[in-house]
């Protein structure tokens, strides 16, 4: 089926087109209306999805919904978009997530709201072309323009120390993209002058090149994931960033390191993927163990949840690398599932912070006496968040672990501390903050959640659930381009 | 080749004719009507501009005046930008000159020339017409960077200036007579022609003369280590003479060094292409290094400028590595779409700061944009375009220049050394990106002191809105630009 209707493109420049409305046209005197536009318009994005995810194709393991454009013509890049098994989910995923964050800033952002809701509207369509793009050259200006938006949302409408956070979030990832563009560019010239990443996983190149590749690509996506030891900076953004802009890094941000290694350093460096896959590994379960006892003593709620990030990622990464086909799809779901689950907890500390403006552990306790509610919600977020059977963190867990085992028992067994790890600091903060008496006034005087708030956790508890119950749709889509990445990833490319 | 063939310099006489009516008009007009220089002079750029437009169509390598002059696509382009730039800077001068009395008919005359020299410079075919055209370059901006003679500073900088720039001069006058002493000739053409016929006895003088050559090239370029003379002049002169001396100089020493080193001395590339490679890495560490710890914007912006030189060079240098025609059109295309991209983004930086500058105010220190998202959110938005071009962040316009710049540098990638090079290039770029981000940071992120009033003409806030677009939408469309030189590279070298 090729689709008549370009519905990536639309996907991608209907909320640009609105954001850059919104930037021209939108004044703080009527933030009202400008936050009503931004709505419409991340609404509007995400009705442009629907289709893609409606007319997916299960058999089929290319690309679909294809576009292709000479871009630039010199260099011979095109403004090639598509979506397969390995990319379908995160498109609509962007597009959903980005409806969320409009609502989560809606009262908490007064000044300056026309460019705060411009830069999340711009920022999700260009999420969405990187995760739709099959030209290199395009793939890299998506993912890098992606920065320029976060920087301003992190330093602008961020916390006290949010120029810090800023500047270290932009530096540290343009680090790993400008070795990025070298290994591109060196693509491009071995393959004779082309930008097509599907041409570049056919080509074959020897090890020696192979392993700088792979670890020039392992440079621009680790940071992004964030793998141990690259993973400071991910704190320091979560902490200072506005809610919403805590929840567009951890559900899509993240993700879109994750999408590097499937689309770059698996089928173009298979070789060296296979050679330092130990190496891999043993970073991966660094994060899991050792980050999740970091994530335990943490005071602050928001460094909590980020240093939980680092180790859902973790568990991202280990399903990639040990080269099965339910290992990788258990990544995938896991890499969707944190989508939620880890944008949902960012969302109840923010409903908690807007109102007492703290997100210290220590200065909340008995919340549940208050917002009953609200309290529900995020016992299943909490819940969600250290792999609960029937949510949808334990999808993707459980198939990791799984395959984890089948690949080497011990590594397994270090993987599955995870579940221990997560329960106790997703449970226990839950329990200190949550229940008890009511610990002080603050808290005493704190509302229930609104109906704004109780609609964008509600929409986010229905997803998690609905993943966790019926995952049947989520792996049917990926199971073929897996399969396929698989077969490419197990022969040589060796010359 | 021996005809006299004027038409190919009518870009040249309609310069000079306007300039000398500048000098006459203004014996006559009074000083109020001061408006009527301004209009000759962007009246004849716009009718300079349209020569070269239209010399650049059609016609392949023409010749001029017995083959001293030589008319070309790469000329064209040049010249065609040149007289932009130009056009912008007289633009952006208008308030800055008017508060402080410079707004005189010097300011015109000399401007004019300065551009005349480098369009001389850009079309010489001739060692001595290359000389001529530097000489009257340098000569009136010497006299632009003391036009405001009660400034301690200016006089210094004219002063170091002018001593520097001699120098320079005597270097590239003492490589032309030793390279007229080795093959007794000074047509650049014909020194190609009797390397490489091997009629040249004198080996050790022909070198001599390269690296005298380079030396001045260097000079001219800024690349370190001959530098000294970039941040103090930036600093001390005049903004709008700054401004001029960073962009059109820029394009007359990268044609200076094409028509010496790629057109004239091509038999002994081997030496000069290693001179080169050394000038471009020692340019990028010093540039960007030293700019890191400026709190002035244009003294960090000098720095930075040798940084971009560095980067500029390593592609110039790679012309010759790959050994065919088509690798090195591609190769100085790319150098060329370099320095025209630069002087996009610098024209905006220094459009900013004139804008923000007053009566009895300059706005010179990086301090002084601190908040003028919050005041001027468009005018910080050009600014911050122009900086994240220079940082070379997609999309903007300047991310090609350091793309195209690379896949020259990596055209030969059989030899590892040069995805090192690339590398450390990078790298370099990356701490520039953190002195780009920083001001983008202040205007940003800090928060604003006294509004200042913006007293700027309309014509200027126009001019300034379609550079600072230009920045954006080139990035997003680069096709037209690169094309541009590509196909002016292409056919020069051809013809």
């Amino acid at each position: 089926m090729t689709a008549t209707f370009p519905w990536l493109s639309a996907a991608i420049w209907i909320p640009i087109g609105f954001g850059l409305f919104l930037l021209s046209a939108g004044r703080d005197r009527s933030a009202g209306v400008v936050r009503a536009v931004a709505l419409v318009g991340s609404l509007v994005g995400m009705l442009a999805t629907v289709p893609v995810v409606s007319g997916f194709n299960l058999e089929r393991a290319s690309l679909q919904f294809e576009e292709k454009v000479v871009w630039i013509d010199t260099l011979n890049a095109n403004y090639h978009l598509g979506v397969d098994g390995l990319s379908i989910w995160f498109v609509p995923l962007t597009a959903f997530i980005t409806v969320i964050a409009v609502l989560a800033g809606w009262k908490a952002i007064g000044e300056r709201v026309a460019q705060y809701y411009a830069s999340f509207l711009i920022m999700s369509g260009l999420l969405i072309g990187v995760f739709s793009a099959a030209d290199g050259l395009l793939f890299y200006v998506f993912f890098e323009a992606t920065l320029i938006p976060m920087y301003i949302i992190i330093g602008v409408w961020g916390g006290p120390n949010r120029v810090y956070a800023a500047i270290k979030f932009f530096l540290y990832t343009l680090l790993g993209s400008f070795l990025l563009l070298v290994a591109l560019v060196f693509l491009y010239q071995s393959s004779s002058g082309s930008f097509e990443i599907f041409a570049w996983q056919r080509l074959p190149i020897g090890m020696t090149a192979q392993i700088l590749l792979f670890l020039a690509f392992f440079a621009a996506f680790a940071v992004k994931v964030p793998m141990w030891p690259v993973h400071t900076w991910l704190p320091d953004a979560h902490v200072e960033a506005p809610t919403a802009g805590s929840v567009v890094l951890a559900a899509i941000m993240l993700k879109l390191g994750a999408y590097g290694f499937l689309r770059f350093s698996l089928p173009i460096a298979p070789d060296a993927a296979h050679h330092l896959a130990g190496f891999v590994i043993a970073l991966s379960l660094i994060a899991v163990i050792y980050i999740g006892f970091v994530a335990l003593v943490q005071t602050d709620m928001k460094k909590l949840v980020a240093y939980s990030s680092i180790a859902h990622m973790g568990f991202v990464t280990l399903g990639f690398f040990i080269f099965s086909p339910i290992g990788m799809e258990g990544a995938i779901a896991q890499m969707v599932s944190h989508g939620f689950v880890s944008g949902a907890m960012f969302l109840c500390i923010g409903v908690m912070y807007d109102r007492t403006h703290s997100r210290n552990i220590a200065d909340y306790g008995g919340v549940v006496n208050t917002m009953p509610r609200f309290a529900a919600l995020m016992m299943l977020f909490a819940m969600a968040n250290c792999g609960l059977p029937a949510t949808s963190g334990f999808v993707g867990e459980f198939m990791v672990i799984l395959g984890a085992v089948q690949y080497d028992f011990w590594i397994g067994l270090a993987a599955a501390t995870t579940l221990v790890l997560g329960a106790a600091y997703s449970l226990w903060m839950y329990k200190r903050v949550i229940f008890g008496s009511i610990a002080n006034s603050a808290v005493a005087q704190m509302t229930d959640a609104d109906s704004r708030e109780l609609l964008a956790l509600g929409l986010l508890a229905a997803a998690v659930l609905a993943m966790g119950v019926y995952p049947r749709p989520l792996t049917d889509a990926m199971h073929v381009s897996v399969g396929q990445l698989l077969q490419q990833v197990s022969h040589s490319k060796l010359p | 080749m021996s005809k006299l063939n004027f038409l190919a310099t009518l870009p040249e006489a309609v310069l000079l004719t306007a300039a000398c009516l500048i000098l006459v008009a203004d014996q006559f007009v009074p000083e109020h009507r001061r408006n009527l220089s301004y209009s000759i002079s962007l009246t004849a750029l716009a009718a300079v501009a349209l020569c070269c437009w239209n010399l650049l169509d059609g016609q392949g390598v023409q010749y001029a005046f017995g083959g001293m002059f030589v008319a070309d696509p790469m000329a064209q382009v040049l010249k065609l930008f040149a007289c932009l730039a130009t056009g912008f800077a007289l633009v952006y001068a208008q308030n800055y000159a008017r508060a402080r009395a410079i707004w005189r008919g010097e300011l015109f005359s000399l401007a004019l020339f300065t551009l005349l020299g480098v369009m001389v410079m850009i079309s010489a075919n001739n060692l001595l017409l290359i000389y001529l055209g530097l000489e009257l370059q340098s000569l009136a901006l010497y006299a632009l960077v003391a036009l405001q003679r009660d400034q301690p500073r200016a006089g210094e900088a004219a002063m170091k200036y002018f001593v520097l720039g001699a120098l320079a001069s005597g270097f590239l006058l003492y490589g032309m007579s030793m390279l007229y002493g080795a093959t007794g000739t000074l047509d650049i053409n014909e020194i190609a022609h009797r390397i490489a016929a091997s009629q040249v006895a004198n080996r050790p003088a022909l070198v001599l003369a390269t690296v005298f050559l380079v030396a001045g090239i260097g000079f001219k370029l800024g690349a370190a280590p001959f530098h000294m003379w970039v941040p103090d002049v930036y600093h001390g002169a005049p903004t709008p003479v700054t401004l001029l001396i960073a962009s059109a100089p820029k394009m007359a020493a990268f044609a200076v060094a094409f028509r010496l080193l790629v057109e004239g001395l091509t038999p002994v590339a081997g030496d000069w292409h290693l001179m080169l490679l050394l000038l471009a890495l020692t340019s990028l560490a010093v540039g960007n290094l030293t700019a890191v710890a400026q709190s002035n914007l244009k003294r960090m912006l000098g720095y930075s400028t040798i940084g971009q030189m560095g980067f500029m060079l390593l592609a110039m240098q790679s012309g010759v590595a790959g050994g065919t025609t088509a690798s090195a059109a591609s190769a100085y295309a790319a150098a060329m779409f370099y320095v025209l991209t630069y002087a996009l983004a610098t024209l905006v930086a220094f459009g900013i700061m004139l804008l923000m500058s007053r009566r009895g105010f300059e706005a010179e220190e990086i301090s002084d944009l601190s908040g003028l998202f919050r005041q001027r959110p468009w005018y910080a938005f050009a600014m911050a375009l122009a900086m994240f071009s220079l940082a070379g962040v997609p999309p903007t316009v300047g991310f090609y220049a350091k793309l195209v710049v690379l896949q020259s540098l990596l055209a030969d990638n059989s030899a590892l050394p040069v995805v090192w090079i690339a590398v450390i290039a990078v790298l370099f770029s990356l701490v520039g990106a953190f002195y780009y981000i920083r001001v983008v940071k202040v205007m940003y992120f800090d928060l604003p002191g006294a509004d200042h009033p913006l007293d700027a003409s309309a014509d200027m806030k126009i001019a300034l809105t379609a550079n600072g677009l230009a920045v954006i939408v080139l990035g997003v469309v680069p096709q037209y630009l690169l094309g541009l030189c590509s196909s002016a590279m292409v056919r020069t070298l051809g013809g």
